[in-house]
């Protein structure tokens, strides 16, 4: 058995990331969980969150994802998601503008639709300042 | 006969000519090959996204109620058909292949007594449909992809389509639009959206391939495909406005080559012609001098 595990990260415009890792961790609709070669096949959705690269007992990269889906097999784990930024190119600011907009926003949403649209901006919002503050 | 000046105008106005053709030409496969690099790129996350669903639709318990969206609502009464075309002419028969195949489909649906509702992506193709089947238009799209095609956008087409199937408002949709296949060739292709098309042979072998692994799912199967089957709309509508985007360039730039060459011909021609007048009128001249200096 390999003792790596080959790491793809796909957006729906191009191949992100692919190469063979250590460790994965992925924040997992039900959880986070760590993916090391061998794993259990398994299809999991993702939360807005961050996955952690580890190489050599250490992280060596942070990704934030704002949702997605996982596929993991014993020698691969591919994670579908739509958007990706590394967590040291987050800009707080910026983050921060966005969140009072859509608190100014939700304010004057008047259908559930757009109520709805919101509050899944308002959570990627705050689990970007998570990622941030756990950095 | 044209007077010899007319002549040289005419000659101007298609050097003229040629020269924004082969112009055109050159931007043409600039952007095709951007294009083709972008749907290149967009590929992985089409597979693997494919893979996903085929593993999940098999997974799914025979007899379970599975999502609208894969299986359909049972009916076939309402068909919405999704025409994606440019917005900008000048490309061959691009707009116009994509159009006769969508109509003839339509056609077929309506002797069949079905309803048709259209959805118009670009604006050649609104414009060509809106003669004869003006009232089937529920929307006209434009603007797509006016520098790049972005996922976002295939997004919100996708969200609408979702919401409208949700409302009930139809139960089969399918999107018209042209394969690319090389710069040259690019055919009308109809695809069906909803109810998905099981994963064909490929997919089912690819998953052969991996020893019949049986996947964990978290959380379960049904909820994962909730959430799969919106996105894979998107995903496939994506790839059609790729692939169109690509097969739109690859037209144009045939398009554009004939056309130069036409010009071409026609440059050639046109100064024979001139020269050959000239020469006559000289030669008409002299003889007016000669017979006039005899008859002195």
């Amino acid at each position: 058995m390999a003792d790596k595990v080959q790491f793809e990260l796909v957006s729906p415009e191009r191949l992100l990331v692919s190469r063979a890792v250590d460790m994965v961790v992925i924040p997992g609709g039900e959880g986070d969980f760590g993916v090391l070669p061998g794993h259990a096949p398994l299809i999991s959705t993702i939360r807005p969150g961050v996955i952690a690269i580890h190489d050599d007992g250490k992280i060596a990269e942070r990704l934030f994802v704002a949702g997605g889906f996982a596929e993991v097999t014993p020698d691969r784990c591919a994670v579908l998601a739509e958007e990706a930024t590394p967590v040291d190119k987050l800009d707080r600011a910026a983050i921060e503008t966005e969140l009072r907009d859509i608190k100014d926003d939700m304010a004057a949403a008047k259908d559930d639709a757009t109520r709805a649209a919101l509050e899944s901006r308002q959570r990627i919002a705050d689990a970007k300042l998570e990622a941030l503050a756990s950095a | 006969m044209p007077s010899l000046k007319a002549l040289r105008v005419r000659i101007n106005s298609v050097k003229a000519t040629q020269k924004i053709t082969s112009a055109m030409k050159m931007v043409a496969a600039a952007k095709l090959r951007r294009a083709q690099d972008r749907a290149i790129a967009a590929r992985p996350y089409a597979e693997r996204m494919e893979r996903m669903l085929g593993a999940l639709s098999s997974a799914l318990p025979p007899g379970a109620d599975a999502p609208f969206l894969l299986s359909g609502t049972g009916k076939e009464k309402v068909h919405l058909v999704v025409v994606a075309t440019s917005d900008r002419g000048l490309c061959g028969a691009f707009n116009s292949s994509i159009v006769r195949a969508a109509r003839q489909h339509i056609r077929r649906l309506q002797t069949e007594n079905k309803t048709v509702l259209l959805l118009c992506v670009g604006r050649k193709g609104r414009d060509q449909l809106r003669r004869d089947m003006g009232t089937l238009i529920i929307d006209a799209i434009d603007n797509i992809g006016k520098k790049q095609v972005a996922f976002a956008e295939a997004a919100d087409i996708a969200g609408r389509i979702a919401t409208m199937f949700d409302a009930g408002e139809f139960d089969v949709c399918s999107v018209f639009y042209s394969r690319f296949k090389s710069a040259m060739t690019q055919i009308p292709t109809r695809q069906q959206l909803i109810p998905f098309p099981p994963p064909t042979g490929e997919a089912g072998s690819d998953s052969g391939a991996m020893g019949g692994a049986v996947y964990e799912y978290e959380p379960d199967e049904a909820e994962i495909l909730a959430e799969l089957l919106p996105r894979n709309l998107a995903v496939q509508i994506f790839r059609a406005l790729l692939e169109n985007a690509a097969s739109e360039q690859g037209a144009r730039m045939a398009a554009m080559d004939s056309a130069t060459r036409n010009a071409g011909d026609m440059i050639r021609r046109l100064t024979l012609f001139y020269n050959r007048s000239r020469q006559a009128a000289i030669t008409k001249e002299l003889i007016e001098i000669i017979s006039g200096a005899e008859a002195v």
